[in-house]
């Protein structure tokens, strides 16, 4: 099936060039780069068509469309500067370029910009809170990708981390203990409240390195164990963070108060740097008080600690210690005869990928002012697992692109969509009514996501940007038998 | 004789019920070149396997260059020197042939966490010797201009090569290999034993093999250990071997032994 889908596109594909004039030996004889250039212009015009015809149209749909077409036809991987192959960095540097105006682009004094163009079905780009959710789950899942991608280990209980890190914003950035009265940097705290006020900037490295502690400690009774049992295991982790959360206003009947229940911790400090800092190298002082703009200065920031943590991922990928988590994936055997020691190699990557979670909990706890127990529900683990496994295990390029897509359906794409099918279709439906009662889209969530990974796992096992190695082990498989008697 | 590398004293090792190694004594002295031979099911992997801290010995006591390994786990084997090879081809089959080598390297290299993360000069400069280090032993172990090629996709005798120059990538000591000649046709076979050979003179390692081929046994062997439903059978000499009786029962049955 998988095989009769690609001749059906690649028939179309002919059929388009056919009428433009090129039959097959004359598209061949061409050269590569013209090949590529006339691919990815027909792919554009496509888009805008689409756009033009199905969306909502805007004039800023055409310098966009340019700027896609030159990151996206030249060849740059192969340019050099003094000897030095810079190419490779061109592609990602015009990303993060766009990252970083877009919010220009989308917003404008916190509205939704009138000027932007919308996509057929799913309406307009995502809003500047969508887009701070993307970051923060694009690096949650570059951190389980530390776990799940690189060194093979199924993690089911990743959002055990991200409440860690949450709590820790919750307890270093609030009044949550009243009794204490401790201030250091912390910015936009009203007079007179007492608790731990941290400056948000060090309560995200302590959460990091909270979250990487709980995760060694989580790890090392669990990672002598191998595949399903390891992913029951870290289940149950999953759910015991939560179920502390929960239950954490009186803890052990001691009355002590560290989660303040189903209630949550709110409000969280927010992020700034105060007014001294604030004042001499012009950051804003406070997120907060940017006012409609302050989503802005909340992405910006999300964004570093992603380039961050890609950073961190790709030194890690291609160090001593990277290599021996990937040996582990293969052949766990075969790699603890090589001197790699299993338990210390699995727990680095347990505890990497705990504090990207921890940091971006922190991060993300501090955005919406609060850590509620409700967040941190098993789903919350399968959605970002569902990021790592649906861009390409073990990819950087893959996971974001995972994390970002997958979190834009979450909180804007979805809704986009169904309101989209219900106009459509639904009860006076401009094309023709199939339905009667609105659909709720939003609602069926985890059903799409079920879907989306069923189709991945048929249709392209390895995600949609994969590793090449993670490609050949899909489809030529690994040989991995237990290591008998001694894991440790 | 000096003290010997490597020394096990009453290894056992049982499988519930079933005894695979059977309170084995054995020495291989340091600089030489010693055998392990028996029947299918001898017990001869499961043996090495406890040499390189894969299984637990049930009882007994193993001793390396002067130190009890006996219970540690496999990597402290290796880190003390004791290299292997696996009798059906354990490669890192995705990784390519030097990052097989390299990741053979990983106790050698002491780039830690956050110094990867940072690429201070030292790990640089480490991480290039390292790979400077992997192409040399690729070329020493007949792999040449493999270096990028990925694991499964070499020939079958490069990946016995392969997983050799991996095993010397741990700078060991003791280097076992298990049935290394296994699938190779004469010549092959024939070039692998002098390799061996040169192991020893060149690089100065001591060699311990599990081996079928009676040809390799006998022309590299300094000593030969028989094994038989996991016990020693007998130990000496290639030529002794060849005429002990109860070797030649253990191979060929009573019968043949009655009628010469």
């Amino acid at each position: 099936m998988r095989r009769r889908i690609s001749t059906s596109v690649s028939a179309a594909w002919w059929a388009m060039l056919g009428a433009a004039g090129l039959d097959r030996a004359r598209w061949r004889r061409l050269p590569r780069t013209t090949r590529r250039a006339i691919k990815a212009a027909i792919w554009v015009v496509i888009g805008l068509l689409l756009v033009w015809g199905g969306g909502v149209w805007q004039w800023s749909a055409l310098p966009m469309a340019a700027v896609i077409l030159l990151l996206v036809v030249p060849r740059y991987d192969r340019l050099t500067f003094r000897g030095r192959r810079v190419g490779r960095f061109v592609v990602p540097t015009g990303v993060l370029a766009i990252a970083i105006a877009y919010p220009f682009y989308a917003s404008s004094n916190g509205a939704v910009n009138p000027g932007m163009p919308q996509l057929p079905i799913f309406g307009p780009l995502p809003q500047m809170s969508t887009m701070v959710g993307m970051a923060v789950f694009a690096m949650m899942a570059l951190g389980l990708n530390f776990v799940v991608g690189y060194a093979g280990l199924l993690d089911l209980g990743y959002v055990a981390f991200y409440a860690m890190g949450s709590y820790m914003a919750g307890w270093f950035a609030s009044s949550q203990f009243a009794k204490q009265d401790v201030f250091f940097g912390a910015v936009g705290v009203t007079p007179g409240l007492t608790g731990f006020h941290f400056s948000i900037w060090l309560v995200l490295i302590m959460a990091g390195i909270a979250t990487a502690v709980v995760g060694v400690i989580i790890g090392l009774p669990t990672l002598r164990l191998r595949g399903d049992y390891l992913a029951i295991v870290t289940l149950g982790f999953g759910e015991i963070m939560p179920q502390i959360a929960r239950n954490g206003d009186s803890l052990f009947g001691t009355g002590f108060n560290l989660t303040n229940g189903t209630g949550g911790i709110t409000p969280i400090d927010p992020p700034g740097f105060g007014n001294w800092i604030g004042h001499h190298l012009h950051l804003p002082a406070n997120y907060l008080t940017l006012g409609t703009n302050s989503d802005r200065a909340f992405f910006w920031t999300a964004l570093v600690l992603v380039l961050i943590t890609i950073f961190t991922s790709a030194r890690l990928r291609d160090s001593r210690l990277g290599r021996a988590w990937v040996a582990i994936r293969e052949d766990e055997v075969a790699a603890a005869a090589m001197g790699v020691p299993l338990m210390r190699t699995k727990t680095w990557a347990y505890a990497t990928g705990a504090f990207f979670g921890g940091v971006g909990g922190a991060y993300y706890a501090s955005y919406n002012s609060g850590a509620f127990p409700d967040e941190f529900f098993f789903n919350i683990s399968v959605f970002i697992l569902c990021m790592v496994i649906l861009g390409g295990m073990g990819n950087i390029w893959g996971v974001l692109f995972g994390a970002c897509f997958l979190e834009y359906l979450d909180q804007e794409g979805l809704s986009n969509v169904g309101a989209w099918l219900n106009g459509h279709f639904g009860p006076g439906g401009s094309v023709f009514e199939v339905w009667h009662k609105t659909l709720q889209v939003p609602l069926y969530e985890f059903g799409i996501y079920g879907v989306i990974i069923v189709v991945i796992m048929l249709f392209r096992p390895e995600g949609l940007i994969p590793s090449r190695r993670r490609a050949a082990e899909f489809h030529e498989g690994v040989h991995d038998q237990p290591l008998y008697d001694t894991a440790a | 004789m000096a003290e010997p590398l490597l020394q096990t004293y009453a290894l056992r090792k049982e499988f519930g019920g079933l005894i695979a190694v059977d309170d084995v004594d054995f020495t291989v002295p340091e600089g030489s070149i010693v055998s392990l031979i028996g029947p299918n099911g001898a017990g001869k992997t499961t043996f090495f396997n406890m040499l390189t801290g894969v299984y637990k010995p049930t009882a007994g006591r193993i001793v390396f260059a002067g130190e009890d390994l006996t219970g540690r786990p496999p990597h402290t084997y290796t880190q003390r020197g004791i290299g292997r090879t696996f009798q059906n081809i354990r490669l890192f089959q995705n990784m390519t042939a030097l990052e097989n080598v390299l990741v053979g390297m990983h106790t050698r290299l002491k780039a830690r966490l956050l110094e990867s993360i940072v690429r201070t000069p030292r790990v640089k400069h480490e991480e290039h010797e390292a790979r400077v280090r992997a192409r040399e032993l690729l070329q020493y172990c007949g792999l040449v201009r493999k270096d990028e090629e990925i694991g499964r996709n070499l020939s079958y005798g490069d990946q016995r090569r392969l997983e050799v120059a991996r095993a010397l990538a741990t700078q060991p000591k003791l280097l076992l290999l298990d049935e290394p000649t296994a699938g190779m046709n004469p010549q092959e076979t024939a070039e692998f034993t002098q390799f061996v050979a040169r192991l020893r003179t060149e690089r100065g390692l001591t060699v311990l093999l599990i081996e079928h081929d009676m040809r390799v046994v006998m022309g590299v062997s300094d000593r030969v250990t028989v094994l038989d439903y996991g016990e020693k059978i007998a130990e000496g000499s290639p030529t002794e071997i060849q005429k002990n009786e109860r070797v030649i029962e253990a191979y060929l049955g009573t019968a043949a032994v009655t009628a010469s």
